[in-house]
């Protein structure tokens, strides 16, 4: 299985070498390789005696994380679809792009994607399967902005980027939460822990979580608005991701996990809720879109939020029903979906109001298109595989379990009217789409190309999928115990055994079915009359529209925010920076009861050092009020001078020394520069900013001598220093204790330091040289 | 004494964080010049004062000063004298290149 799910991924490397030939053979043919060898590879798990395959190899063990696969019936239809699917659109590609395209490009995402997708699908590590699970978010915003010189293309892909990945960084939260609790990470061992998990504190989050990945994934409300913008990709792009396989991974995921949450009320509740919910608005929403791939991705929405209902319903007959749809879904839209693609590339346009009457001038394509919406409509006739699994819709919706919670009851009550309500929408949109496109008056002369029948190679990959559609028509039990049932049995816990049968006497759901086609062909023929309802609601009203807003006042506020600090100026920098340290520091001494007071331990006060002090002090606060900046550069030499003098007071010498000197050289250095120097000017700021700088200024000098009092008035430890003394003599040989620590015992910091001062020197030395040159050019 | 020199250091502090906080490179200047005097003066009274001979080993002493302090603030000294003098030759660059030696003025183009 390794093999099959990193086979797409390896052939990936050589397309690009495939593709300088490409004039002459298309490089698809190379690529239609992968997914038909996996199909080939998996259809032999068909039949009635199939058992779970496990297979391990290990990555990261240290993690509990391992390249864990995980066969079952549920992983088994997926890989099927996604490679079966992914065969034919492989197939359909290499006729309907051109070699004048970036072939290289579209065939590696195309490939990457299906390596993602047969991860996802295979997976049985939470940790891979979320890799896995962003790979094809990655591959599909690759592919949706495969035409990145389109302004639309761009926003669909960045649109379903964000989207889904918000979903999927929510789903990798869930999954953590799982591992934590449940001290694995492998799928099937949680499952075996369900009481555990449904028993925990976090259940409610871990549902949240993993339920908002599968929703944006899936496309359900309100999540639903990346997927009608992602129909700027290629048409085989939006038949293979948009409506067969990607789509289909949040199904997937909740179709995995529903031996695990279906235990609990509140995922009735959330996925049947919000899959109804889907199932309707996508339905009402496909009438109103005026393109064809519109009209589609809105019916996928649909036909998606149908089979989460069902998954939520949680009975045996509305999983199997469920699993059934699944396959039935991707028959049916995949062909629809090329179809579409064909029309368009045939007439130029795939505006549904400038085509009409195509019947005639394209056959195949119309008898394909008419099998496929009429099956997607749900029509009762027996070699339809759509009718099948809406008539088992119908049946499960009801006779849903009975629930505790007023709000899945009345859930429970409103499901079968919101089943019948969807269901005429439906109708509604498929027999628009089909009439619409291909029945009318022929209006050649609004169409860009002179339409004519799509090559044969176009059309072989919908006439398989149709023939899928009739074959499952006709002979429903084909696909069921050797396939479908091994799927509904890894969802639903125990086996499931069910027969499909195109008559089921003259029951409730056969009434649903009339009622859906009587009214849907009333409201189908007098479309146009009550058409500007959509006007009215939802009118201007759009998800769209919130989805905007937030992205655009995302940029906008953070943009105030980062304006608002960073405004350029050091003061403000140095303010926000110096009241972080004051706040900081203040408030640990407060918490920590840090302030200490002790005076037994002082030096005795005298006059000179009194005195010292204060023309310090004097000199120091003038350098704030003086204008002149000869006075100012004088002032600041009192002030290393008194400190000088300080030194000599507390028996410092070579401090003394050191001070003295470097104060009369700095004192000179300002005086070198003093000429060049602007004159201190009057200060120009406000009051204000007078006052926050001084009440800035004075409770950081404020900090420094509690901070000062206190660390003296806490001496926990002994000095170090008569060590030094002590052994000044006997180790450095030296009687100056000071320059012995300076030279012998810390003698590193003295390197550094003359390191620093020749690294000051010459970067003064370069400052003023490469003035020189700059002035000599 | 040492809660009068704690006081002292305090002050320069004050005064050197408001010259921090001017427009003019020359005070900027200045205001770090006093803050460094400052850290001195308070690395200087962590230790203890006068309790003692300069810290010279002679015959018949028995206290002398701290000498640690003192070997940290001598290195000290010498670096903020490097870092004094570079700032000094880059204010008198900055001002002579931009026209002007105000810190607000100094924002370069929207483009960089």
């Amino acid at each position: 299985m390794l093999f099959a799910v990193f086979l797409p991924v390896l052939l990936a490397i050589f397309i690009p070498f495939f593709s300088k030939w490409k004039e002459k053979i298309h490089t698809g043919y190379f690529v239609l390789l992968a997914p038909l060898a996996v199909f080939i590879y998996f259809i032999p798990n068909l039949g009635n005696e199939f058992t779970p395959i496990s297979q391990s190899y290990s990555w990261i063990p240290s993690l509990n994380i391992g390249l864990d696969f995980y066969l079952d019936g549920l992983s088994l239809l997926f890989v099927l679809l996604i490679s079966g699917i992914g065969s034919l659109v492989t197939l359909y590609s290499i006729f309907y792009l051109h070699t004048s395209e970036r072939l290289d490009q579209f065939y590696v995402y195309l490939l990457l994607f299906m390596t993602a997708m047969f991860g996802v699908v295979l997976s049985d590590n939470v940790f891979v399967l979320y890799g896995f699970w962003e790979l094809t978010s990655i591959s599909s915003f690759l592919l949706i902005g495969y035409w990145n010189y389109k302004e639309r293309s761009r926003y669909g892909a960045l649109k379903s980027m964000l989207i889904t990945v918000f979903g999927g960084l929510s789903m990798l939260g869930g999954f953590i939460l799982l591992t934590i609790i449940t001290e694995t990470t492998s799928i099937q061992a949680m499952i075996a822990q369900a009481d555990v998990i449904l028993s925990s504190d976090y259940f409610g989050l871990i549902l949240a979580l993993i339920l908002l990945g599968a929703f944006t994934k899936s496309a359900q409300f309100p999540f639903h608005i990346w997927l009608p913008d992602a129909m700027e990709a290629p048409t085989p792009v939006s038949a293979y991701l948009h409506s067969a396989t990607m789509v289909k991974a949040g199904i997937f995921l909740v179709a995995r996990f529903t031996p695990i949450f279906s235990g609990n009320e509140w995922f009735f509740v959330f996925v049947s809720g919000i899959g109804i919910l889907t199932l309707v608005w996508g339905s009402y929403m496909a009438v109103r879109q005026t393109d064809l791939k519109g009209i589609l991705a809105f019916s996928t929405i649909s036909q998606l939020g149908m089979i989460m209902a069902m998954l939520g319903f949680g009975t045996k007959a509305a999983i199997f029903a469920a699993v059934f749809h699944i396959l039935n879904h991707a028959t049916f839209k995949g062909s629809l979906f090329m179809i579409a693609g064909i029309v368009d590339h045939e007439t130029g346009t795939r505006d549904i109001r400038r085509l009409g009457g195509l019947v005639t001038l394209m056959p195949i394509s119309a008898t394909l298109a008419f099998f496929g919406t009429f099956s997607m409509a749900g029509v009762p006739f027996p070699f339809l595989n759509g009718f099948y699994s809406k008539e088992m819709f119908f049946t499960t919706s009801l006779e849903l379990p009975d629930h505790s919670m007023w709000i899945s009851q009345v859930l429970s009550q409103a499901i079968p009217y919101l089943a019948v309500f969807g269901s005429i929408f439906t109708f509604v949109y498929s027999m628009y789409l089909v009439f619409g496109t291909f029945m009318g008056e022929k209006k050649l002369d609004q169409l860009p190309v002179k339409p004519h029948e799509a090559p044969i190679g176009m059309l072989i990959s919908p006439i398989i999928l149709i023939v899928g559609v009739i074959v499952i028509g006709l002979f429903p039990n084909l696909v069921n115990g050797s396939f479908i049932a091994h799927t509904a049995e890894a969802i639903y816990g125990s086996p499931v055994e069910k027969d499909i049968y195109y008559w089921h006497g003259f029951k409730t759901p056969f009434i649903m079915s009339l009622i859906v086609v009587g009214v849907g062909i009333v409201l189908a023929y007098f479309r146009k009359n009550w058409a500007s309802i959509y006007s009215f609601f939802p009118g201007k009203l759009s998800f769209n529209k919130v989805y905007d807003f937030l992205v655009d006042q995302s940029e906008k506020t953070s943009a105030k925010i980062t304006n608002s600090y960073m405004n350029g100026s050091i003061r403000r920098y140095m303010a926000l920076i110096l009241i972080a340290i004051l706040v900081c520091t203040f408030t640990v001494l407060a918490i920590t009861d840090g302030f200490a007071w002790d005076t037994s331990n002082l030096a005795e006060i005298t006059v000179h050092e009194i005195l010292i002090a204060i023309v310090m002090a004097i000199a120091a606060i003038s350098t704030i009020f003086i204008r002149n900046k000869v006075g100012a550069i004088l002032i600041l030499g009192v002030v290393g001078y008194g400190l000088a003098l300080l030194f000599v007071v507390y028996r410092a010498p070579d401090l003394a020394l050191t001070q003295l000197v470097v104060e009369t050289i700095t004192v000179a250095l300002f005086l070198l520069c003093f000429y060049h120097l602007p004159n201190l000017r009057e200060r120009t700021e406000s009051g204000s900013q007078k006052a926050g700088n001084l009440i800035i200024s004075i409770a950081f000098g404020a900090l420094m001598t509690v901070v000062a009092i206190s660390a003296h008035s806490t001496k926990l430890f002994d000095k170090i220093s008569d060590y030094f003394l002590e052994t000044s003599y006997k180790l450095g040989g030296g009687d100056n204790v000071v320059n012995v620590i300076l030279v012998d015992m810390r003698g590193i910091d003295t390197l550094f330091e003359i390191v620093v001062l020749g690294i000051a020197a010459l970067a003064i030395y370069g400052l003023i040289k490469l003035r020189n040159k700059k002035e000599a050019e | 004494m040492e809660i009068i020199m704690s006081i002292l250091a305090g002050v320069l502090f004050t005064t050197g964080v408001y010259n921090l906080l001017q427009k003019q490179m020359l005070r900027i200047i200045i205001g770090t010049a006093l803050i460094s005097h400052g850290a001195h003066l308070f690395i200087l009274t962590m230790g203890e004062l006068k309790r003692g001979a300069p810290p010279i080993l002679g015959d018949g002493i028995e206290n002398y000063a701290d000498p640690l302090p003192q070997a940290l603030i001598l290195t000290s000294i010498v670096i903020s004298f490097g870092v004094t003098s570079l700032l000094l030759v880059l204010a008198y660059r900055a001002s002579k290149e931009n026209g002007t030696d105000n810190m607000d003025k100094l924002r370069g183009s929207e483009n960089d």
